[in-house]
């Protein structure tokens, strides 16, 4: 890849006039060796799986096999009908998209990873509602998810994009950084401004925590995707109307980098600290504890010729157990 | 750069809800399964750290089944994987161990089909992406991202010099190559990952040299057990 800030694509696509969009996909293009009418084919494909995925989260059952969620999609698309947002129109339908995502993915429906399964909710919620409000091509938005994805490729080498290494501001953080992006790109902003809606949406999510309950990907992480959505398109809206970001946004990815790398564990996806460890957390953990696997066992059957039941990270005197 | 291509960022298409728990387990699945080379009869599973913590909410016991069924990370049977298992005459154990682990996303994997038997050790480290450290008690490092040649051989002088001779005479390009052995003049494992596709003139010819015992072809793309070809 050519590029690996913000800075630089920023850069590179001023001088080729290019958008951000089409200097990925010429990238991906390169880097894989694979033909770019593929390339684009395999995108268009994950679309509708997002598509696919906020239809059957407005129409089916969500219910999360935990049965701890499910249904607020629905919810809150009924309440759009019903009359007046406090948010705005524009800004409930992006997260009523993005609940119905994140639910379907609680109920391990087919979602698509954007950048991870917790924080799959944002780009369809931004994207699908913003196509609907404004009648754009499935072509137009693919090309948005391009910019998507060179946005978060930045952020994922030089920051992360998982909860279990930097807190929850890494996943739906970034999710939402990308949206923010993509989002200016798609209603015609320049490079430049595309970067800041990275920076000033990254910023308003340093800090925050991952801590499911019951280590599910459900509480939080749900709510956190619709809240994302909005966002993002709060964020799009400050860069298209000139805001910039004070801290230029390849900073504010290291100040992410520096923030993750600082959390304790308990509060990086282990479940063992933050919502996950309120009494009603811990409620809601004990009453899903359900009959462990057996322990494993030393390792004294011979099974097979070709099988060694020893190996060279874990010990054969494999006695221990959580069950 | 951890992260190599846009589709590292936007994708896998996957059955929620974890791309580290259920995408990257129905992926370490099928790489065991390819191993193998077919359908296993008995599979055994030992889950280590976050895995053997929470995969019963995550559905990770569901995705490594349904990898062993040959599913792709977003095969909309995953969820039902238990009932697929049985219909295949597959019988699935699960065991959990505190030990430590090389990553805390770890499973071991060791399935039987009649005689034969394979083991595998792996890892998911986020996202989706895997990283397999272990095949039948060798070392490999293998992220199933490109077509991977899995060669158990001899360890005898000028096997590996006649096995990548034969490759780059087929014009495929090996990224990546890692050779382990039991002992001195015991058995070897070797595992390349391509830039091609290994084609079926190729692997004959493979299979035909001396002190080679046997080829399996890993390929997430394509998903093609090694009998068939």
């Amino acid at each position: 890849m050519r590029f690996k800030h913000l800075h630089e694509l920023n850069t590179i696509c001023t001088a080729e006039s290019k958008t951000i969009a089409q200097l990925m996909i010429e990238e991906q293009v390169q880097e894989t060796n694979t033909p770019e009418a593929d390339v684009v084919q395999q995108m268009s494909e994950y679309y509708q799986v997002m598509k696919e995925a906020v239809r059957k989260g407005l129409m089916e059952d969500t219910t999360s096999r935990s049965g701890l969620t499910g249904g607020d999609g629905k919810k809150m698309a009924e309440y759009i009908r019903k009359g007046e947002t406090c948010s705005g129109d524009a800004s409930a339908l992006a997260m009523a998209y993005a609940l119905c995502v994140s639910e379907v993915n609680a109920s391990m429906g087919r979602i698509v990873a954007t950048p991870t399964a917790g924080s799959c909710g944002i780009i369809p919620g931004v994207f699908i509602s913003s196509q609907e409000r404004f009648g754009w091509t499935d072509e137009h938005l693919v090309n948005g998810l391009f910019c998507a994805g060179a946005i978060g490729y930045v952020i994922a080498n030089n920051s992360f994009i998982s909860g279990a290494e930097g807190g929850c501001q890494a996943e739906v953080g970034s999710a939402i950084g990308m949206a923010a992006g993509a989002m200016v790109e798609l209603r015609g902003g320049t490079p430049e401004q595309v970067v800041h809606a990275v920076g000033l949406a990254l910023k308003n999510t340093l800090g925050l925590i991952c801590d499911p309950v019951a280590g599910l990907v459900e509480i939080p992480c749900i709510v956190r995707n619709g809240l994302g959505a909005v966002t993002a398109l709060a964020a799009a809206d400050m860069a298209l109307a000139g805001v910039r970001s004070a801290i230029p946004s390849d900073e504010v990815i290291d100040v992410m980098l520096e923030v993750g790398s600082a959390m304790p564990s308990r509060h990086r996806e282990t479940a063992q600290g933050g919502l996950a460890q309120t009494p009603t957390g811990r409620k809601m953990m004990q009453k899903l504890a359900k009959p462990k696997a057996k322990r494993a066992e030393p390792d004294t059957e011979t099974q097979g010729s070709n099988t060694t039941d020893a190996n060279t990270t874990v010990s054969e005197a494999d006695t221990d157990s959580q069950g | 750069m951890r992260f190599k291509d846009v589709f590292s960022i936007i994708g896998p298409s996957m059955t929620g809800p974890s791309s580290s728990h259920t995408a990257g387990a129905a992926r370490l699945g099928r790489i065991a399964r390819q191993w193998l080379g077919c359908t296993p009869d008995r599979a055994r599973l030992t889950l280590y750290g976050s895995f053997a913590d929470t995969y019963q909410g995550h559905g990770t016991d569901l995705a490594l089944i349904g990898g062993l069924l040959d599913y792709v990370t977003d095969d909309p049977r995953i969820p039902d994987a238990e009932q697929y298992a049985e219909e295949a005459g597959m019988e699935v154990e699960f065991y959990t161990s505190g030990l430590p682990a090389p990553h805390p996303n770890t499973v071991k994997i060791e399935l039987w089909h009649g005689e034969r038997a394979c083991s595998l050790i792996g890892a998911s480290i986020g996202g989706g992406s895997v990283s397999v450290h272990a095949m039948n008690d060798f070392r490999v490092q293998i992220s199933g991202e490109f077509p991977t040649l899995v060669l158990r051989h001899a360890d005898k002088a000028g096997v590996l010099a006649s096995v990548t001779s034969t490759i780059s005479s087929s014009g495929v390009n090996i990224g990546y190559m890692q050779v382990d052995r039991k002992a001195r003049d015991g058995e070897a494992l070797t595992a390349m990952e391509m830039d091609g596709v290994p084609n079926p003139d190729m692997l004959k010819r493979l299979r035909s040299l001396d002190h080679v015992l046997d080829i399996r072809v890993i390929d997430l793309k394509r998903g093609v057990d090694s009998d068939a070809l």
